[in-house]
């Protein structure tokens, strides 16, 4: 039966390359509203399934519901329409285009104007539509302070900034759904709180689910609501973060057997 | 506003963001745009004849490479078969006055758009294929078309060729080089005017995406069938103007002129230019139409009584065009637009250009 206040549910997925399981009969569901952290060693699947919601990967089996409708078969473009956004684990910007401009291109499903009457901007309309478009955008640009590089050139920028402005232009689609992959790999201590309390503040005030892939297990004890742990290509617990940490599969898998739990983030400086 | 915070030369602020997203990136470009456009219509009266002739050319020929920048430079696409469309559009023009009677001032749009159409037709394996597969299926095209011009009397006049009419405006024909001029000239504001908007506002910006990152462009909504299609299409209707300018200009359009070397000449004029930069492709149209031109001038210099180096003159001009688009290759990458630019940044700076 459906249940209204589930906005994602992953049903029995199953995704393999080759000889290769990504991905082996997972299931969960994301509640309207949470944080959702998927955690997991190196090549447990976490990507693959991220993907498999986005429509990147088309997986062997399984359902995907997002809003209640089948995201199974439909275009990533498509997904990203109904309100599935994302940011890459790999960088993945526009590298030749400017910030303001990469962040631009997560409007396009909200704008209108099109070739012809973009080429005419001044005449019907196309210029106004832009206009209020930009002013939001600079709106994102404020609140993940990136106003002082907004004209720079996205491929100029360093790894932490360039991060930061996937994230905007992820945010700028107003997704529903936003999924991060990884958004503090290879940033230090002071630009990891930055972007903890971006993630908070876009699920309380901008309202949006989000649905994390995290290595560095103090965010993820902080931030999620609810934590997955993937270990090759299986879910092996789900739960609250404490109830997680706490289950032992979990300690053998994912932080060694040989850790205590007060070493929990140098087990995760281990694998990040 | 925030966006006054933007790096500007000095004494220059913006404070919104309409004067933020201007066409041209200071009021100092759009003076010296709109000065040059003046002065370009003062050219009839004080140029020559060959001087005129020329203008026309970069004309015709630069709208048709910002057709091919769109395609090739912004939506990273490749294209072996612009001057098959660049000819369409010089026989369609050419036909639709003379079977129709409409006057040749409508014929010219009409045959951008069914130039366009024939594009979008062609554009559908885009969609689907890449790089190599791309170019030979673009040079399929080319050949295709160049057969069908050669076989469909009807359309072409076959081996005959076609007449094209003169332009006529309210019955007041334009037909010496000095009134056309003026049309080439209008053409050529109009559909930079246009390209360059489109390429700040949404689909613009679908097709750089689309070039610089197709994954992430597909994540972010953009359908990519429809946009490399649509490349296609707005790339034809370009090249369908440039060539129904071309056809009433000579007032005669044969199809031996529409080969698969124009379309590599339009390639080097894109080249050149700047890949991805509208005011490259006018660039790089003037680099390619007047390096013949001084070439000839050259060989005059060195040896009007060299008779050998004057009948060499042909190979001198083919292998120039050659040379041209290999040293670019090495050494200007980028294009003119590229060094253009950092001449314009030393200056801006100067003189703390360091
Ligand atoms: N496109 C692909 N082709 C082949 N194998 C793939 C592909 N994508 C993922 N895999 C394989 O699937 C498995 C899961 O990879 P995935 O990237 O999902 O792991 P991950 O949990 O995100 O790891 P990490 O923490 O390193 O990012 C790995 O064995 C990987 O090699
Ligand atoms: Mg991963």
């Amino acid at each position: 039966m459906p249940d209204p206040a589930l906005l994602l549910e992953v049903n029995d997925i199953s995704l393999s390359f080759g000889g290769v399981h990504a991905l082996t009969d997972v299931s969960f569901s994301v509640r309207k509203g949470e944080i959702f952290s998927i955690i997991g060693p190196n090549g447990a699947g976490k990507t693959s399934m991220l993907n498999c919601i986005s429509g990147r990967y088309q997986p062997n089996k399984g359902s995907i519901t997002f809003q209640q409708q089948e995201m199974i078969g439909l275009r990533p473009n498509d997904r990203c329409n109904l309100g599935i956004g994302r940011t890459f684990q790999n960088l993945a910007l526009f590298n030749h285009m400017s910030v303001l401009d990469n962040i631009m291109v997560g409007r396009h499903h909200l704008l209108r104007n099109n070739f012809l009457n973009g080429s005419i901007y001044w005449l019907l309309g196309a210029r106004k539509e832009e206009l209020t478009h930009r002013a939001e955008v600079e709106d994102i640009i404020d609140f993940l302070e990136i106003a002082h590089i907004r004209k720079a050139i996205a491929g100029t920028l360093s790894y932490g900034l360039r991060k930061r402005v996937e994230l905007a232009r992820a945010v700028a689609l107003r997704p529903d759904l936003i999924l991060l992959d990884e958004p503090m790999a290879g940033m230090n201590l002071e630009e990891k709180e930055d972007m903890a309390r971006y993630v908070i503040d876009l699920n309380e005030e901008w309202g949006m689910t989000v649905v994390m892939i995290e290595h560095d297990m103090g965010v993820v004890m902080d931030i999620s609501h609810r934590v997955m742990v993937l270990d090759f290509g299986r879910k092996i617990a789900e739960g609250l973060p404490d109830e997680v940490m706490a289950n032992p599969r979990v300690r053998t898998a994912y932080l060694g057997e040989d850790d205590g739990p007060s070493t929990t983030s140098a087990a995760a400086g281990e694998v990040a | 506003m925030a966006s006054a915070h933007s790096r500007m030369r000095c004494g220059e602020f913006r404070t919104n963001y309409r004067q933020d997203t201007t066409i041209f990136p200071t009021p100092l470009a759009r003076r010296v745009a709109v000065v040059s456009v003046l002065l370009l219509m003062l050219v009839p009266m004080f140029g020559s004849a060959y001087q005129l002739n020329l203008l026309i050319q970069i004309g015709y020929y630069g709208i048709a490479a910002l057709g091919l920048n769109i395609v090739v430079g912004f939506t990273g696409q490749i294209s072996l078969g612009h001057a098959a469309f660049f000819g369409l559009g010089a026989f369609s023009s050419a036909w639709i006055n003379s079977t129709t009677g409409i006057p040749v001032f409508f014929c010219i749009p009409l045959a951008g758009l069914m130039t366009m159409a024939v594009g979008l037709l062609v554009g559908i394996p885009a969609g689907r294929i890449k790089g190599l597969y791309l170019a030979i299926a673009t040079l399929a095209s080319q050949y295709i078309l160049e057969d069908f011009f050669a076989r469909a009397d009807w359309f072409t006049g076959g081996s005959a060729g076609a007449m094209a009419n003169p332009f006529s405006l309210f019955g007041y024909q334009m037909n010496s080089d000095r009134s056309y001029f003026y049309v080439v000239l209008f053409y050529v504001v109009i559909m930079y005017l246009a390209g360059t908007n489109l390429l700040r506002t949404r689909d613009g910006r679908a097709f750089v995406a689309v070039r610089d990152h197709y994954l992430s462009a597909e994540i972010m909504g953009i359908n990519l069938n429809k946009y490399r299609i649509l490349s296609f299409g707005i790339s034809s209707l370009y090249a369908g103007i440039g060539g129904a300018l071309f056809g009433h200009y000579l007032g005669f359009v044969s199809a031996e002129g529409f080969t698969i070397m124009l379309s590599i000449q339009f390639l080097a004029m894109v080249i050149i230019g700047g890949l991805g930069s509208v005011m490259g492709s006018m660039l790089g149209t003037v680099f390619m139409v007047l390096l013949p031109e001084v070439m000839e001038f050259g060989v005059h210099l060195v040896g009007s009584n060299n008779s050998a180096l004057t009948q060499a003159l042909a190979y001198i001009k083919e292998m120039a065009i050659g040379l041209a688009i290999i040293l670019f290759l090495i050494f200007e990458p980028d294009g003119l637009s590229h060094r253009w630019k950092m001449i314009k940044n030393y200056w801006k700076l100067y003189p703390f250009s360091y």
